[in-house]
């Protein structure tokens, strides 16, 4: 048997809330880790996965207190030790790799002048030797040239190059584990799959256990060998990897996987009903009893109690798990998404193009903008009534920045933006008449900066109620208890402050807010990427049904490339503020594919084991588009040479309608990617 | 905590938001005294007309500088007034002035602020310039040289001292909307096309309110010590009427042989600053700011 280098007993972690009374946050958790391995903590936001994370490294954050339980590192007990001595272990025996660490780096201190710190702090190396040290960690953590890289400063490296560094420092004490809290969450789907590749190679490579805690099940699927699923502060489902992707035992696990986008088939995934219920709400019976397909009579009153399966190898918390064993692969059913396209154009971007450039004073006096290399340029685009169009593209690609225009937030710097076939909106919002900013409404990624704290659901969808209609009193109430039936909330929510709801129902009262408006078209900036993927399903299928019954456009905006393709009827493909592919969905997600869309698709992580990523060219980010050529040349793996360098493709059209912008011909890039 | 929000249903009234958050200050002891001994002072102002036993300005050159007795609690001053009639009138002026002075600080500070942190770019740039530079003058100085212009009349003094007292109430209004403004909320209504007014009004200050409201009355406490200086200096309000700054600077002289008469208004006077000092921080605390890393400028 392999050595255990992390015990976990009985762990309870809680707080006292006003009343005095004891709330758990983590309740019972046992748990080995293994030397060597890597184990996946997945789990929705709330369920307790960081605290876990937190009490294996002795650290239990301030407001919360140990209640019992708890866990054994090299046979001393971490969370009773004195704060002197768990800082001998801290950084050297265990280290940890928090969200954004990248970000979190100091910024006025040279990259190897940071390292070289956490090795006086973390080893007992001599000056000479860290030295060495420094450029065989950058070099473990694949950086091109440490010698170079070490001299710049962190704002001068990608967000996928400081997050190698973090993950260099974090090793730099050579820890026995490491423990990944989202390392990866905020970066880029292709920065995201190369740093992954990462990790699993230096699990190989050092033998290090690792922790690796994520709400994304694709992220946990490429790492780890084993997986633990946490569902209100307890572990429901423990076991190998595969076995807990493909055959998963657990109902919520199962209703998980189920509600995941996946690449390879187009239509809205079956969401889950309900969500997560708040610490301190559950008294008796199993915590997912409310949102259980399998739920009898006896699971709302008593609490299964976790039971390993010799033969499996798995620990399951539910009374049912039998069943859920003999027809357990995950057949994925979708709600497949009927058009409602229609021929009717309803908005025009013709030539369209934005900068943010600094303007000059000659040209503020003569109100024009100059600058010959705008951040978005040559948006060609026309959308139908009715259709769902995605804008797909890594950070910085311009995606927002396009909806900001529509909206008419962001001025223009030329092209004409026009509205069902012969208004021309103003690029100006004070220019605009209030009946061409009721036809366009947007919803935003993050519901809690986007609804005002201190207004309640009823004073926010209030507000286009009053604005644009005048509606006053009875009639008013009436409305908005309309508009929340329409988002499956009932009328006592009206009375509700935004931190009283949860991610999915804030974000359901913003899309009520957006279609209290009566809008024509509907602007997404990333609607459900700050959601939980058992919500983020519901959300996508509300987002549908609305569409059908109101006949709304939707410009739909995402980095992730399965939820487009679960919603959207045709997609727009952006690098550096250019348009680089444009086709019906079904085609885009094909062969013969822009190279940039190679790339995008390849770096798709899929929760199976199976589909693992495929890295074609580096993550490397441009700072601005280049001045001329194709905008995609400076990362294209399949680059010609020259022409790419000198001159902007054209379009180049398929049978289907799917327009490419690549010099290289539509039959050699089919033949290439096939191979 | 944040989580035991979430189980609370109800939309409060207004009334029973404030009386939350009184409930909540006086919970603490440092809220507790500072609240208890503000609220004695303000019942002090209202009632001591009635309760003086002697008339404040009655001169008696046969009871000079007597020393504390059954009689006159806290002595007499050296035209031989009653000390005690004298303290406990004098906290109705300086609290009254400064009290209005704060709300017109409060007023013209938090809407200027607001408007900067709304407009951004040069007019921000501009108006704040101004403000840092008005910061930057002796403020006693220059409410010398308003007093001794204009005179030293409660019509002068509120609006003098509000002014001078805004500044510090800019920054903070400013800086509270410039977190506010970069929100997707405003974002959502500036695309709704809602008016500046009404982006302002149920947009910014729902969500600046407490902010503003805490550096007010961080703002009363220095006023208040602000004004007793004009008064010790003599341009505060002019004798005879009772004043603590006033009495201070008359008996500040005879310190060493009669104690009492400068210790009465000493003691009245910082004990209302302390409790207001206190009673803010309770409030900030309350609402859940935090002040303690500010320091007052
Ligand atoms: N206010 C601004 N001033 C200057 N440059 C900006 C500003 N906002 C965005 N940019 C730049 O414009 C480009 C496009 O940004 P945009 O926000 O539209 O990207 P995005 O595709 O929405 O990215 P994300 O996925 O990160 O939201 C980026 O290079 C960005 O740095
Ligand atoms: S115990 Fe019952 S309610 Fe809980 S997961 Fe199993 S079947 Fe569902
Ligand atoms: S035009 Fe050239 S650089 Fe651009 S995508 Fe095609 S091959 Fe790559
Ligand atoms: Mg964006």
């Amino acid at each position: 048997m392999t050595e255990i280098i992390q015990k976990v007993k009985n762990l309870s972690i809680g707080f006292k809330s006003k009343k005095g009374e004891e709330i758990l946050i983590l309740r019972n958790i046992s748990t080995n880790i293994k030397k060597g391995e890597t184990v996946g903590i997945v789990g929705e936001s709330g369920s307790g996965k960081s605290t876990l994370a937190l009490a294996m490294m002795g650290y239990v954050k301030h407001g919360l207190y140990t209640i019992g339980g708890e866990c054994e590192f090299n046979s001393s007990n971490l969370l009773k030790m004195k704060n002197r001595d768990l800082e001998k272990i801290r950084g050297r025996k265990i280290a940890m790799i928090p969200q954004n660490a990248g970000q979190a780096l100091t910024p006025n201190l040279k990259i190897g002048y940071q390292i070289d710190e956490a090795l006086q702090l973390h080893s007992d190396l001599k000056e000479e030797e860290r030295e060495k040290k420094i450029s065989e960690l950058l070099n473990k953590v694949r950086l091109p040239s440490p010698e170079t890289i070490a001299l710049r400063y962190p704002h001068e490296l990608s967000g996928g190059q400081q997050q190698r560094v973090a993950v260099a420092m974090a090793l730099a004490g050579t820890p026995d584990l490491l423990l990944l809290d989202e390392p990866t969450t905020g970066l880029d789907v292709t920065t995201q799959a190369h740093v992954l590749e990462l990790l699993n190679f230096i699990a190989k490579d050092t033998g290090t256990s690792m922790v690796y805690v994520s709400h994304d099940l694709g992220a946990i699927a490429q790492v780890s060998d084993r997986i633990i699923v946490m569902y209100s502060g307890e572990i429901v489902l423990e076991g190998p990897s595969r076995d807990i992707l493909k055959k998963p035992i657990h109902p919520y696990t199962y209703g998980l996987l189920k509600s995941i986008p996946k690449l390879s088939l187009a239509g809205l995934p079956q969401s889950m009903p309900g969500s997560q219920p708040q610490p301190g709400t559950i008294h008796r019976g199993c915590s997912f009893f409310d949102r259980c397909d399998f739920s009898e009579e006896k699971c709302k009153n008593n609490s299964p109690q976790l039971e390993y399966l010799e033969e499996l190898n798995t620990s399951v918390r539910c009374f049912n798990h039998k069943s859920l064993m003999n027809d357990s692969q995950v057949n994925q059913t979708v709600n497949e998404i009927k058009t409602s396209t229609q021929d009717k154009e309803i908005l025009n971007l013709s030539e369209v193009s934005i900068s943010y450039a600094k303007q000059k004073l000659l040209d503020q006096v003569l109100n024009r903008i100059s600058d010959d290399n705008p951040t978005v340029k040559d948006i060609n685009i026309n959308i139908k009534k009715g259709e769902t169009i995605a804008l797909v593209g890594e950070s910085g690609s311009g995606k927002s920045t396009i909806l900001k225009s529509i909206a008419g937030l962001l001025r223009t710097k030329g092209g004409i933006i026009k509205f069902d076939q012969n208004r021309n909106l103003s690029s100006d919002l004070k220019e605009r008449d209030p009946n061409d900013l009721r036809i366009i409404q947007l919803i935003f990624q993050n519901p809690d900066e986007s609804l005002n704290p201190n207004h309640t659901v009823e004073e926010i969808i209030a507000q286009p109620l009053k604005l644009y209609f005048g509606l006053k009193g009875e009639e008013l109430k009436k409305n908005i208890i309309d508009l929340l039936q329409k988002v499956r909330l009932g009328e006592f929510y009206m009375s509700r402050y935004p931190r009283q709801l949860s991610g999915g129902e804030k974000q359901r009262v913003a899309v009520a807010r957006a279609f209290a408006a009566k809008p024509d078209i509907i602007l997404c900036d990333e609607v459900t990427s700050a959601l939980d993927v058992s919500v983020q399903a519901a959300v996508l299928n509300l987002l549908q049904q609305l569409k059908e019954d109101f006949g709304t456009t939707y410009i739909f905006v995402s980095h992730d490339l399965a939820v487009v393709r679960a919603i959207s009827d045709r997609v727009a493909v952006l690098y550096q503020g250019r348009l680089c592919e444009v086709g019906p969905s079904k085609d885009v997600y094909q062969f013969p594919s822009h190279p940039y869309t190679e790339v995008l698709l390849g770096a798709v992580l899929e929760p199976d084991p199976d589909i693992k990523p495929k890295l074609v060219a580096e993550d490397i980010v441009e700072e601005k588009p280049p001045q001329k050529g194709c905008s995609f040349q400076g990362r294209c793996s399949r680059i010609l040479g020259d022409i790419c360098k000198n001159e902007v493709p054209t379009w180049q059209i398929t049978n289907s309608g799917n327009s490419i912008r690549c010099h290289i011909p539509l039959k050699e890039l089919q033949k290439d990617q096939i191979n | 905590m944040k989580l035991d929000n979430i189980y609370q249903e109800e939309k409060k009234s207004n009334f029973a938001k404030v009386s939350e958050i009184i409930i909540t200050m006086a919970s603490r002891p440092s809220g507790f005294i500072g609240l208890s001994i503000l609220i004695f002072h303000v019942i002090l102002a209202f009632i001591s007309p009635y309760v003086a036993p002697y008339d404040f300005k009655a001169i008696n050159p046969t009871l000079m500088l007597q020393a504390p007795s059954a009689e006159y609690w806290f002595g007499t001053d050296d035209l031989g007034r009653d000390v005690f009639t004298r303290t406990i009138l004098g906290g109705r002026t300086a609290l009254t002035i400064t009290f209005f002075g704060s709300l017109i600080a409060l007023l013209w500070g938090g809407l200027l602020g607001i408007f900067c942190g709304l407009v951004g770019g040069k007019t921000d740039d501009i108006v704040m310039r101004i403000v840092d530079a008005f910061l930057s003058i002796p403020w006693i100085l220059a409410m010398l040289l308003i007093v001794s212009l204009l005179g030293t009349s409660t019509e002068v003094l509120i609006p003098a001292l509000g002014f001078f007292y805004g500044k510090g109430i800019v920054r903070v209004a400013r800086a509270a909307t410039h977190d506010v403004i970069a929100k997707d909320f405003i974002v959502s209504a500036r695309a709704r096309g809602h008016s500046n007014f009404s982006i302002i009004w149920n947009e910014i200050i729902p969500n600046v309110r407490d902010a503003i409201l805490v550096e007010g009355a961080m703002r009363w406490s220095w006023m208040l010590l602000g004004f007793s200086s004009l008064s010790f200096l003599g341009f505060g309000v002019s004798p005879p009427t009772p004043d603590w700054g006033l009495m201070i600077s008359n008996a500040r002289g005879l310190m060493s042989f009669a104690y009492w008469s400068v210790i009465a208004p000493i003691v009245g006077l910082s004990s209302l600053i302390i409790g207001i000092n206190l009673t803010a921080d309770a409030f900030a605390k309350a609402l859940g700011i935090d002040r303690s890393t500010k320091a007052p400028v």
